[in-house]
């Protein structure tokens, strides 16, 4: 089963947002999270900034609201991009928007794992591209900008996934004798572990 | 581990831990897939993130938050996973009653889609944070699907005069909020070995702004003395096998890992935030960089305050709130300044009225409040008035973390303290006190 569209080559005009340590309370603060679900999240993105204080006017000096780059597939981050809270609401409203790839140095870990769970690429890459589109090739593991190209890597388990769009819990359900065998041993070697509830 | 995956493995989750906020999400986001909580014996709820602190509080303040609230009761009672809701006593911040409860237990494996869920390392558990999807997962499957993490080890020697936060921010300062990204830390050294499991919570719950995937410390007598007889830690010869299995956990003699860093606590010293990441911090007497959104330009000591707040995953225990208590002594909050205290957990709250701290901190001009995450995080709820500069025992100084235009400063609970009754930025060594050993 695909829970979301595969990542396969994603073309875009990357939206420059180079600044250090970008937290996941910045990509969508947590007032911007209004009911219990996973969509409806997009208007939040990067709301702190996006907007003038206090209202929804938006504020031309975002990048997001400069009309290049307003509804790209493709953000340029900073280094530790996602950092802070674990909110996977930050790589829904990502990808509500229309972001498919994130661009940075480096990822927090949580943040990167929520990515690969959701249709969003975290492709760690420091380059100085130029203001131009640029595609990403998954399956090559290249970035082309103009004539130049860029190699990344990444992990074949989230490769996988996300070139499948595949549901993790159906992967992991192929498992479902290995985790019960487990857990018929696991119940005898460690059996406090599964007393709490008998409490 | 139960099964190898590319890169990694199938591991078992002992306890997942759900919170109204995030907890909700994927329980609803469970049912309408069809698919049913795998072992809800392994899984347990609380009311924190969003919950109104205020005395005699029924709900929420944050507008739409009722939701999220209905929703966890309304799953967690169709899933039958046991909810410590509001009003029950053993409600509180999920990663201070975990260990409180002897939920979290050495050698097991700890999920909370919560970001600070490493805190609970500190026990001798693996415990990392995770994202909404893969709770769903754990619920549905009793196992998450991880990359091997790199490993680290921070070995830390001499006496320690200044707190765990104050350690904590120190390597956050020193090796950047990201040096720890990608790694499952191991904290080590006599210093570690000398601190009570609350300091050790504390070191271990700010991992995350480090980077780490998780973080941890070998069990030891402190860990399983401080275990004993807890409402869920196993009994009797039970416990005395669960403790020998213990004792088996520690990492190898020899062992080698994939990067090392060694700290003298005595070059330790109080700490405090100037910027917007944790790791633009400070010792007090040292020059800080300019911050424009803090309006910070070069020295934060003796910046007036609005508003000092004690509390959260990272210092809202007893210990937290009796040293901040000893420090007040019988001094007052400076004219002007909203003083909070909002303990970690309700067994904390009555355990420090118990000792008369409650009456300490309303005497000094504290609020004292019922137990939640508060104002560490802004949910659309209470707040702060934009621009108003807030000296905070939380984990996040994050631009807007705790409102829109609120300028943090994170620190240890007796800097909140001392900058309370100063009214400005302090060191809290300009205060005395019995002593600032965490």
């Amino acid at each position: 089963m695909t829970v979301f569209p595969p990542v396969t080559t994603v073309t875009a005009r990357p939206a420059p947002l180079r600044r250090d340590n970008i937290d996941t309370d910045a990509i969508i603060p947590s007032r911007e999270i209004t009911s219990v679900g996973k969509t409806g999240l997009a208007a939040g993105l990067f709301a702190g900034w996006r907007y003038r204080a206090g209202t929804r006017d938006p504020d031309p000096d975002f990048v997001l609201n400069d009309p290049r780059y307003a509804g790209t597939a493709i953000l340029l981050g900073g280094p530790n991009f996602g950092c802070g809270s674990s909110r996977e609401h930050a790589v829904w409203a990502l990808h509500e928007y229309g972001v498919r790839v994130v661009i940075a140095p480096g990822f927090a870990p949580i943040f990167a794992a929520n990515c690969v769970r959701n249709g969003v690429l975290p492709l760690v890459l420091d380059a100085a591209f130029v203001d131009a589109p640029l595609t990403v090739d998954l399956a090559a593991q290249t970035v082309v900008q103009e004539e130049r190209v860029w190699t990344f890597a990444i992990a074949a388990e989230a490769k996988t996934m996300l070139l499948g769009g595949l549901d993790a819990i159906d992967l992991t359900l192929n498992d479902a004798p290995a985790i019960s065998d487990w857990t018929a041993r696991d119940r005898v070697a460690r059996p406090w572990i599964y007393i709490a509830a008998a409490v | 581990m139960v099964a190898p995956i590319p890169g990694g493995a199938l591991i078992a989750v002992d306890r997942l831990f759900l919170h109204e906020r995030m907890g909700s999400v994927a329980l609803q986001a469970l049912a309408a897939s069809g698919r049913k909580v795998a072992d809800p014996k392994r899984v347990f709820a609380t009311m924190d993130h969003i919950v109104d602190t205020r005395p005699g509080r029924t709900g929420t303040l944050v507008a739409g938050g009722q939701a999220f609230l209905d929703a966890t009761r309304t799953m967690t009672r169709a899933a039958a996973i046991r909810l410590f809701d509001i009003g029950d006593a053993d409600q509180g911040i999920v990663h201070v009653i975990g260990p409180e409860l002897g939920l979290a237990l050495p050698g097991s494996t700890i999920a909370c889609p919560d970001s600070h869920t490493c805190s609970q390392g500190a026990i001798g558990a693996f415990a990392w944070g995770i994202g909404s999807s893969d709770a769903e997962h754990a619920m549905a499957t009793g196992t998450i699907r991880m990359q091997r993490p790199r490993t680290m080890r921070i070995t830390v020697t001499g006496r320690l005069t200044a707190t765990a936060k104050d350690l904590a921010l120190h390597i956050i300062a020193a090796h950047g909020a990201d040096g720890g990204q990608g790694f499952a830390v191991e904290y080590a050294g006599d210093t570690v070995r000398a601190m009570d499991v609350e300091a050790r919570l504390t070191l271990c719950n700010m991992s995350t702004e480090f980077g780490a995937v998780t973080a941890t410390i070998a069990p030891d007598d402190t860990v399983i003395d401080w275990l004993r007889g807890r409402e869920f830690a196993p009994k009797g010869a039970l416990w005395d096998r669960a403790v020998a299995a213990w004792r088996t956990l520690a990492s190898d003699e020899g062992a080698t890992f994939d990067r090392e860093i060694a700290i003298d606590a005595a070059t330790v010293a109080p700490m405090i935030s100037w910027g917007t990441s944790p790791e633009q911090s400070v010792a007090f007497g040292a020059v800080a960089s300019s911050n424009a959104y803090m309006s910070v330009t070069g020295t934060v000591a003796g910046l007036p305050i609005d508003v000092a707040f004690i509390g959260s995953c990272t210092n809202g225990r007893l210990s937290d709130l009796r040293r901040a208590a000893a420090l007040l002594g019988g001094r007052h909050v400076a004219p002007g300044v909203q003083a909070l205290v909002v303990p970690g957990s309700s067994a904390v709250k009555r355990a420090a009225e118990a000792e008369g701290l409650d009456r300490i901190f309303i005497a000094a001009g504290f609020e004292w409040r019922e137990s939640g995450c508060a104002m560490c995080f802004n949910a659309g709820g209470e707040t702060f008035a934009p621009g108003s500069r807030v000296v905070s025992s939380t984990n996040r100084n994050f631009e807007g973390r705790q409102g829109p235009g609120v300028r943090t400063h994170i620190a240890s609970p007796e800097t909140v303290a001392a900058s309370a009754v100063m009214g400005v930025l302090t060191d809290p060594r300009r205060l005395s006190a019995p002593s600032l050993a965490a």
